[in-house]
């Protein structure tokens, strides 16, 4: 929508008094800004506070650590931004919409994570005498570069034409930055992609392995500003445009990226978070066929994790398990992904015939049946299957090819524990869903569940077997479902009911799936799976909220809905939407039935 | 202008003329309201049929009986000789397509997508081989995309195949509709109301549209309430008067028809009959098409 009023102000643009929200000249906001994002990145590496005890250690002069090393990354992001805006050459090519806003962004987020730290500190400890110069320094820098920040014109000045009369010599190098685009793009895209990668695997790794809950809180405050910043900055559409041209390697890339996760740790702790993060991920993946695809609400489909966690501890030879088998695992993995299978078109075939509200009311439903019935198979009020609320405990691990995942194996110098076995398999689950996802998506019958979800009667007079279609998606999406249950239930030792509830604070159930796949973003790959990985990792490490915790989730996602609608990775179908919008004015075809 | 001979009648003037649609005796009863009374159509292959009638005379709800999507309460459809099965889909693989009064396209999918989803039912490939891709998956995938690319040729929409539905004019949703329908190779295409809320540029397009698909070899059978359409297109029109046939004929006879005139067409102005006042309104229209208006307000839908 603002790419629309440039090209009606072809040349008057750089006269406007285009004024920011506080009075100061551009040229001196941009020095302001600039030069605060560097002296900032300085003021991280001096004391801030005299003692160790509280966050972390920042009494060293010298070189960053903790807090001061977002600040440091802030700054240096506020200040490369701030040389780009002024057109710097080389660092222009970061800014392809326009540098101010995304100082602003920057510079924003560098201000609330140092005050955040300085207040923190003179709260904790008790006075602002606990802060030493350095944090005085930087919390004065960051209010400088804000201030600075916040005065830049909403708008480039120079809307950067494509001059017609331009000298040949600027024609020239056009043509041959152009020329060099295209033989550089391939390789060039694709260590851009690489770089992405590594970047995000650095960022996630941070985020996972913050010690202590203020980290996180600036972690959190960093990395949204940062994100908010690359994203003003038009970077983020350039990247999403170089992975969209390199979908297969960009995939690869990503399973390369999380593969390479276990390796950056030096104990089994974060691994255990990894794990439970790509389980939680892989069914609200499966969960997106459903609901993102064929536009099935489902609020209980963390009993079809369920149904195969059960099913596979069932056979696993839990000696609290009734039946004597122990199958071997990719017997157990076809017994999990089956049963669930079973149950999603027993569950499907009589409610997918009705329309709308239905199935999301009989799905909640069932969600609660399943939970209760087996509670209730404890040998006093059923039969003695599932142990009631003690559930299938002490699964043994499993062994795949004489590989005991229970174990540690040290491989090439690094120690891969229990749970980077685990992280592993699930990494191998996670792509076969990946798979499934993106093969069925694009194809006939992944265009018959996006056409049902777009309008059903016409889908119908199209020749779709409407109800068959359905009970595919719903089918599909269980048995994926029952596919990671069977991790689940060797990973976690113990399966329970109390683990598939409808809402709770533990993240896989019901209602957070749903919030992963909306929040990450409605029928594509990448969203469910961060989504997944925000919502699991934000109340793990904010437990300091204690009964808030739920409140702040919620806030959390009124504040995305307001301002990021179609979820963090919006989809091909809503970014072509958007980018169509632009060209194309007249739509009239919005008809009613 | 009245008759365009020409154009008609030479592709069916064959005399292997097979009948494709055969209702006969269709009523429907909602409770206790009979929306449509035993009414007899026939269409032969080749051939275009227009069925008018004024509003609520129960055009649609026949229209809903030959698609699958209301079983008649009596009475029996029959496309080439065998009885419509009861579901809409089912229809659609037999070999009848439809297009909807009120545009219904997937508005977020492509251009290319909503015709490939027409091809559904001339498919085969389901969810395994979709996933395991084997050989037979590319082949069909990929001459799926070539037929569907040849009917947005054929409806002039090839350069707009990467765009969403959505964001089409008005009148290339109609004709992206149309090619939707196509998709399905079907031998019979029922249009219900293919012009509502065109401009007269864009109502011409439509009615060479439809003669080129006849010269395809399928049958169309169009509900509209433009009567120059109808009469210039159709080489036979049934008049539907409360859920009763009323007259079928060719365009001179029910336009010749007294109780047509009295239920639906009207009586033409006093001193004007016929050529006159029909000169009028193309002189009228002639005007509104060489300067172009706001093309916004004639796509306004009259209901």
């Amino acid at each position: 929508m603002t790419t629309q009023t440039t090209p009606q102000k072809p040349s008057g643009a750089p006269a406007a008094p285009d004024t920011g929200l506080i009075g100061i000249p551009p040229h001196l906001a941009r020095a302001l800004a600039t030069g605060g994002g560097l002296l900032t990145v300085l003021s991280t590496f001096l004391a801030w506070t005299w003692t160790t005890a509280f966050p972390g250690n920042l009494t060293v002069y010298g070189y960053p650590g903790g807090l001061q090393v977002l600040v440091l990354v802030g700054g240096a992001l506020t200040a490369l931004l701030g040389l780009a805006s002024y057109g710097v050459g080389g660092l222009r090519r970061l800014t392809p919409a326009g540098a101010d806003p995304a100082v602003k962004f920057a510079a924003l987020g560098t201000f609330a994570t140092t005050w955040y730290t300085v207040l923190a500190i003179s709260y904790q400890l008790g006075g602002l005498v606990n802060l030493e110069p350095g944090g005085w320094v930087a919390a004065a820098t960051t209010l400088l570069t804000l201030l600075g920040a916040l005065a830049l014109p909403y708008r480039k000045p120079e809307p950067d034409p494509v001059d017609p009369d331009s000298t040949s010599w600027e024609r020239t190098r056009h043509r041959l930055a152009h020329a060099g685009q295209t033989v550089r793009a391939a390789y060039a895209e694709i260590l851009i992609i690489v770089g992405i990668m590594a970047l995000a695997l650095t960022v996630f790794t941070y985020g996972i392995g913050t010690e202590y809950d203020e980290l996180f809180v600036g972690f959190l405050l960093t990395a949204g500003l940062g994100f908010a910043a690359l994203h003003r900055a038009g970077l983020i559409a350039h990247a999403s445009q170089i992975t969209a041209r390199h979908q297969n390697i960009t995939i690869c890339g990503a399973f390369v990226a999380a593969a390479l996760f276990p390796f950056t740790q030096t104990d089994d702790q974060y691994a255990t978070i990894g794990v439970y993060i790509l389980i939680f991920a892989t069914v609200a993946l499966g969960l997106n066929i459903v609901v993102g695809l064929a536009g099935l609400l489902d609020l209980g489909y963390v009993a079809f994790l369920g149904v195969g966690a059960y099913a596979a501890s069932l056979v696993s030879g839990s000696p609290s398990s009734p039946l004597d088998l122990h199958l071997p695992f990719w017997a157990t993995v076809l017994v999990g992904a089956a049963a669930s299978l079973v149950f999603g078109v027993l569950i499907g075939a009589p409610t997918l015939r009705l329309r709308g509200d239905y199935l999301a009311i009989v799905t909640l439903g069932f969600g609660e049946i399943f939970r209760i019935t087996v509670n209730n198979l404890d040998g006093t009020s059923g039969p003695d299957v599932t142990n009631g609320s003690n559930g299938i405990s002490s699964i043994p691990n499993l062994k795949i090819f004489g590989w005991d995942l229970g174990a540690e194996h040290t491989v090439a110098g690094f120690t891969i524990g229990r749970f980077a076995n685990y992280f592993f398999l699930m990494l191998l689950i996670t792509a076969v869903v990946v798979l499934v996802f993106r093969r069925s998506g694009d194809s006939r019958i992944g265009r018959a569940w996006v056409a049902i979800r777009e309008d059903e009667t016409a889908a119908l007079a199209m020749g779709i077997n409407g109800f068959r279609v359905k009970l595919i998606a719903f089918a599909v999406g269980a048995s994926l479902a029952g596919l990671a249950g069977t991790v689940q239930a060797h990973v976690t030792y113990t399966v329970t009911p109390e683990q598939y509830l409808f809402a709770g604070t533990i993240p896989p159930n019901s209602a957070f799936l749903l919030a992963a796949v909306v929040l990450g973003g409605m029928g594509t790959i990448g969203g469910p799976l961060i989504g997944a990985a925000l919502l699991f990792l934000i109340p793990n490490k904010l437990q300091f909220l204690g009964d808030y915790q739920l409140f702040a989730f919620g806030l959390a996602l009124i504040l995305l809905m307001r301002f990021r609608p179609e979820g963090l990775i919006p989809n091909r179908r809503r970014q072509l939407e958007f980018h169509e919008e632009a060209d194309a004015p007249a739509v009239l075809g919005k008809t009613g039935a | 202008m009245t008759t365009d001979t020409s154009t008609k009648g030479t592709p069916g003037g064959t005399p292997s003329r097979e009948t494709v649609l055969d209702a006969r005796g269709v009523t429907m009863r909602f409770g206790g309201l009979t929306a449509v009374r035993g009414v007899d159509l026939t269409v032969n292959s080749g051939e275009i049929v227009g069925l008018i009638g004024p509003n609520g005379a129960g055009k649609t709800t026949f229209f809903n009986c030959l698609t699958g999507l209301y079983i008649p309460t009596e009475g029996e459809v029959r496309y080439r000789g065998r009885v419509l099965p009861p579901k809409s889909f089912k229809v659609t693989a037999a070999g009848i397509a439809r297009t909807f009064q009120n545009i219904r396209l997937f508005s977020n999918m492509t251009v290319l997508e909503n015709v490939l989803v027409g091809r559904h039912t001339r498919t085969r490939e389901g969810f395994w081989s979709a996933v395991l891709r084997g050989p037979g998956f590319h082949r069909a995938e990929a001459a799926s995309r070539e037929r569907a690319g040849e009917l947005l040729a054929f409806v002039g929409l090839a350069h707009k195949a990467d765009h969403l539905a959505r964001n089409l004019p008005y009148g290339e949703q109609r004709k992206l509709e149309i090619a939707r329908a196509l998709a399905s190779e079907p031998g019979l295409l029922l249009l219900d109301e293919p012009t509502a809320g065109m401009n007269p540029q864009e109502t011409r397009a439509t009615e060479e549209l439809v003669f080129a698909i006849r010269d395809r070899g399928i049958a169309v059978l169009v509900i509209e309430h433009d009567m120059r359409f109808i009469f210039n297109l159709c080489d036979r029109v049934a008049v539907l008067v409360q859920g009763e046939k009323l007259i079928e004929g060719d365009s001179a006879t029910v336009q010749g028809d007294e109780r047509v005139v009295a239920a639906y067409l009207g009586e033409p102005f006093e001193n004007a009959p016929g050529a006159e006042e029909l000169a009028e309104v193309e002189a009228a229209e002639a005007h509104a098409g060489a300067t172009p208006t706001d093309p916004a307000a004639t796509k306004e839908n009259d209901r």
